[in-house]
C-alpha cells in the first residue's frame, strides 16, 4: 500500500474555494452585523433607498453565509478532504481538474448574480431559496459539477474503503440536490404570456402545498448545508488535528443512516399551527425530538475522541475550535426540537429565539468548524506554519463571547416578546400593543448587534492569520502529521 | 451489510437516496389535492393586485410581516379570524414568513386604509412611534409593472386552470383589457391618496407602485 505522503494532492482548488469562504463569510456576516443594527437604530435603514433596507438585505445576508460562506468551505473542504481519504491526487486527472476549475468560475459567476438580482430585489421570496430560475439553472449546473468531482474522484480512488466523511459528502450531494430540484419547480411567466421580465417565473405549488414543499426545502437545507456536510469535516479534521482516532465505529454508522433517516421528516415543526394538515405537524413535532439522537450521536463521538486527550485543549487552538463546535452542536439539536414541542413553538414561533437557535447552530457549529478546517488546511497547502498562534486563541475568546452574547441575548429578546403578545389584563383584553412589544427589544437588539460585531472582528482576524500564512510565515520542510505548526 | 456498501459507491449513493427520499413523499403527497382546494368565495388576485404582491416580494415585507394567524385567542383577537388552508388556494408563493418583526399583515385589509397606508409607508415612525419599519418613498417615484403582472395572471390561468373569467371570478381577458381595469381600480385608490406626484402619474397614465401595493394590502381580508 502506498502511503499518503508519496502521493502529490493537489490543492489548487481547495485554495480557490478557501479564498472564496474567505471573502463571503466577509461579506456575508457585514451585511448580517448591518441588518441587526437596523433593527436596534432603525435610521440605518434609511440610508441607501431601496438598497438599504432590511427587507433587501436580510435575504443576502442569509444566502451569502449560507451558499456563500458555507458552501464555499464545504467545496474547499471537499477538494482537500476527498484526495487524503481517497489515496488519489487531483493531478491524477486532467478531466477532473478541468471540472474542479469549471465548478469553481461558474461558483464564482453565479455568487455574482445572486449578489446583484437580490439587491435589485430580484426574488421568489422562498426563504434560502430566493433566487430566480436563470440563477436555478446555474445553481444546478455548478451542483452537477461538484457531483462529477465528488464521483469521479470516487471513480478513480486507492483506498476502497469509503471513509465517513465521504459518506456525509455524498450525502449533501444527494440531499442538496433533491431538495433543490423540488422547491424551486417554477414556471417562467415571460415563456407562457410572451411579455413582462424574462426572468419573472410563479411557483408550481400555491399556499399551503407551497409552505409545505418550502419548508420541507428549508428545514433539510439546514440539514444538508448546515449539519451533514460539517459533520464530513469534524470527522476528518478532529481525528487528524489531535492525532486521535474516531471514538466508535458503530456510533458513527449509527448516527450517519439515522440522521438520513429522520432528518427529513422534521420539516413539519415550521409550520406549527399553520394551514397545513395536523397530522403533518405532529410527525414534524415527533420527529424532531428523536432527530436528538442521532445528533447527539455524532457529537458524543466527537468529544470521547478525546477521551483522556483533553490536555490537547489546552496546548492546541484549533482543537479548542473543534470541541466547541461539537458542544455548540449540542446546544443547538437540542434547542431546537425543544422549539419544535407544539406548546412551546406556540411561544417561540415567530420571535428572535428561533433566529437566535439558528446562530448558535451556524456561528458556534459551522462557522467554529469551518474556520478550524481552514486552519488546519492552511499549513499543508501552503507549506508553511500558521502565522500567529496568539491571534488564533485571541479570535477564539472573542468569537466565544460574542456567539453567548448574540444567543442569550435572542433567547430574552424571544421569550419577552412571546409572553407580551399573549399577555392580558385583568378584562382579558391584550395587554400590551405591537409597538410595545418592539420597542421593549431595543437593548437585546443592541447586545445581539454587538455579539455579531464581535464574531465579524474574529473572520477579520482569521483572514489576516491566514493571509500572513500564506504568504509570509515560516515554510515548513515536512508536512506536519498531527497538531499543525504555528509560530 | 454496511461493510460492503462502503466499499460500494454506487449502491451506498442509492441507499442515501431512498432514505432520504420517501419522508417528503410520505409528508407531502397525500394530502397535496386537499391542500390546493379553494375556500368558496375565495378569488384570484386583479392584475393590478398581482403588481402589488410582486413589489410586497421585491421589497421582501415577508421579511419581517407574517400573513398567517394562528389559532389562539391573543392572535385572533389583535389580527382577526384565523387563517384558512383554502383562504391560501392562489398564493403564488405562499407569504407566512418565519420571523414577526412587524405586526401579522393576513387581514391587513379589515383595519386600515388607503390614507393610513400613504401615511405610513412614506414615514412609518411619524405613524406608529417607535416604529422600526425602513421608509418606503421610493415606491411614490416607481412605477408598477402591470406586464409582468398579467403575465403571471396569465400563466397561472394556462398552466394552473386559476378561474379567471369564470363566473364570479375576477375578469382577466387580453393585455389590454387587464390594463384598462387596472387602471380603473387603481383610480379609486389614487382618489384616497393626497401625494400630487403620484395623482399626476395616474392622470398620465403611470400607476406607481405604493397605488399597486396599497390595492394589494386593501384586498388582505
Amino acid at each position: 500500500m502506498q502511503s499518503s505522503n508519496a502521493i502529490n494532492y493537489d490543492y489548487t482548488i481547495a485554495k480557490c474555494f478557501t479564498v472564496a469562504t474567505i471573502v463571503l463569510g466577509i461579506v456575508g456576516m457585514l451585511v448580517g452585523v448591518i441588518i441587526a443594527f437596523q433593527l436596534a437604530f432603525p435610521e440605518l435603514s434609511n440610508l441607501a433607498g431601496e438598497y438599504g433596507t432590511f427587507g433587501r438585505l436580510r435575504p443576502l445576508h442569509t444566502d451569502a453565509v449560507a451558499f456563500g460562506f458555507t458552501a464555499s468551505g464545504i467545496f474547499a473542504t471537499w477538494y482537500y478532504v476527498g484526495q487524503r481519504v481517497l489515496k488519489v491526487s487531483m493531478a491524477e486527472s486532467k478531466f477532473l481538474m478541468f471540472i474542479g476549475r469549471l465548478h469553481f468560475w461558474i461558483y464564482i459567476l453565479t455568487v455574482a448574480a445572486v449578489v446583484v438580482s437580490l439587491l435589485m430585489g430580484i426574488t421568489t421570496s422562498k426563504e434560502y431559496a430566493e433566487f430566480e430560475w436563470p440563477i436555478d439553472i446555474a445553481i444546478v449546473v455548478l451542483w452537477v459539477l461538484w457531483g462529477v468531482s465528488i464521483f469521479g474522484l470516487i471513480g478513480i480512488r486507492r483506498e476502497r474503503v469509503l471513509y465517513i466523511s465521504v459518506w456525509y459528502y455524498i450525502a449533501t450531494f444527494l440531499g442538496v440536490a433533491m431538495l433543490y430540484l423540488f422547491n424551486n419547480m417554477e414556471v417562467p411567466t415571460y415563456f407562457i404570456a410572451g411579455m413582462g421580465k424574462w426572468y419573472h417565473s410563479v411557483s408550481m405549488y400555491a399556499g399551503s402545498n407551497d409552505a409545505m414543499v418550502q419548508w420541507w426545502y428549508g428545514h433539510n437545507a439546514v440539514a444538508f448545508v448546515f449539519t451533514v456536510p460539517i459533520i464530513a469535516m469534524i470527522y476528518y479534521f478532529l481525528p487528524k488535528e489531535s492525532g486521535q482516532p474516531i471514538f466508535s465505529y458503530k456510533l458513527s454508522l449509527l448516527s450517519f443512516w439515522g440522521l438520513m433517516f429522520v432528518y427529513l421528516w422534521a420539516g413539519g415543526h415550521h409550520l406549527l399551527y399553520s394551514t397545513v394538515p395536523d397530522w403533518v405537524q405532529t410527525m414534524g413535532s415527533i420527529f424532531s425530538i428523536i432527530l436528538i439522537l442521532p445528533s447527539w450521536g455524532s457529537a458524543i463521538n466527537m468529544l470521547l475522541t478525546m477521551k483522556g486527550e483533553w490536555g490537547q485543549l489546552k496546548e492546541n487552538p484549533l482543537v479548542k475550535f473543534y470541541v466547541l463546535a461539537s458542544t455548540f452542536y449540542m446546544l443547538s439539536t437540542l434547542e431546537g426540537p425543544i422549539q419544535a414541542i407544539k406548546s412551546v413553538n406556540a411561544l417561540a414561533h415567530f420571535t428572535d429565539w428561533i433566529p437566535g437557535h439558528v446562530h448558535d447552530g451556524t456561528l458556534g457549529w459551522v462557522g467554529f468548524m469551518i474556520i478550524g478546517a481552514i486552519f488546519h488546511m492552511a499549513p499543508r497547502m501552503f507549506r508553511r506554519e500558521i502565522y500567529s498562534k496568539k491571534l488564533v486563541e485571541a479570535q477564539f475568546w472573542l468569537q466565544t463571547t460574542g456567539i453567548v452574547m448574540y444567543f442569550t441575548s435572542m433567547w430574552i429578546a424571544g421569550i419577552t416578546q412571546g409572553m407580551m403578545w399573549r399577555a392580558t389584563d385583568q378584562y382579558g383584553n391584550l395587554a400590551y400593543s405591537f409597538i410595545d412589544t418592539v420597542e421593549v427589544l431595543h437593548p437585546y437588539w443592541t447586545l445581539r448587534a454587538v455579539g455579531g460585531l464581535f464574531f465579524l472582528i474574529g473572520v477579520f482576524m482569521w483572514a489576516y492569520n491566514i493571509y500572513k500564512t500564506a504568504t509570509s510565515s515560516r515554510a515548513i520542510e515536512k508536512e506536519p502529521q498531527y497538531a499543525s505548526p504555528m509560530a | 451489510m454496511f461493510h460492503w456498501l462502503e466499499k460500494n459507491p454506487f449502491f451506498f449513493a442509492v441507499g442515501v437516496f431512498l432514505v432520504i427520499a420517501y419522508a417528503g413523499i410520505v409528508t407531502i403527497l397525500p394530502d397535496f389535492m386537499e391542500s390546493a382546494r379553494p375556500l368558496k368565495g375565495t378569488k384570484p388576485y386583479t392584475t393590478l393586485q398581482i403588481a402589488g404582491r410582486q413589489v410586497y416580494i421585491n421589497n421582501s415585507c415577508n421579511a419581517c410581516h407574517s400573513q398567517l394567524i394562528r389559532p389562539f385567542k391573543s392572535e385572533t383577537d389583535r389580527y382577526g379570524k384565523y387563517s384558512l388552508s383554502g383562504e391560501y388556494a392562489y398564493d403564488r408563493p405562499f407569504l407566512w414568513g418565519s420571523r414577526r418583526t412587524g405586526p401579522d399583515l393576513h387581514r391587513v385589509g379589515n383595519y386600515r386604509t388607503t390614507d393610513w397606508h400613504e401615511n405610513h409607508m412614506l414615514d412609518p415612525a411619524a405613524v406608529v412611534p417607535g416604529s422600526i419599519m425602513p421608509k418606503y418613498g421610493f415606491m411614490f417615484k416607481k412605477s408598477a409593472d402591470l406586464e409582468t403582472a398579467y403575465a403571471e395572471a396569465y400563466t397561472v390561468k394556462k398552466v394552473f386552470n386559476v378561474p379567471y373569467d369564470k363566473p364570479g371570478m375576477p375578469k382577466l381577458g387580453s393585455y389590454d383589457e387587464a390594463k384598462k381595469a387596472a387602471y380603473k381600480e387603481a383610480g379609486k385608490i389614487v382618489a384616497g391618496m393626497k401625494n400630487q406626484d403620484v395623482k399626476d402619474a395616474y392622470k398620465n397614465g403611470d400607476i406607481k407602485e405604493i397605488v399597486a401595493l396599497i390595492a394589494y394590502l386593501n384586498g388582505l381580508k
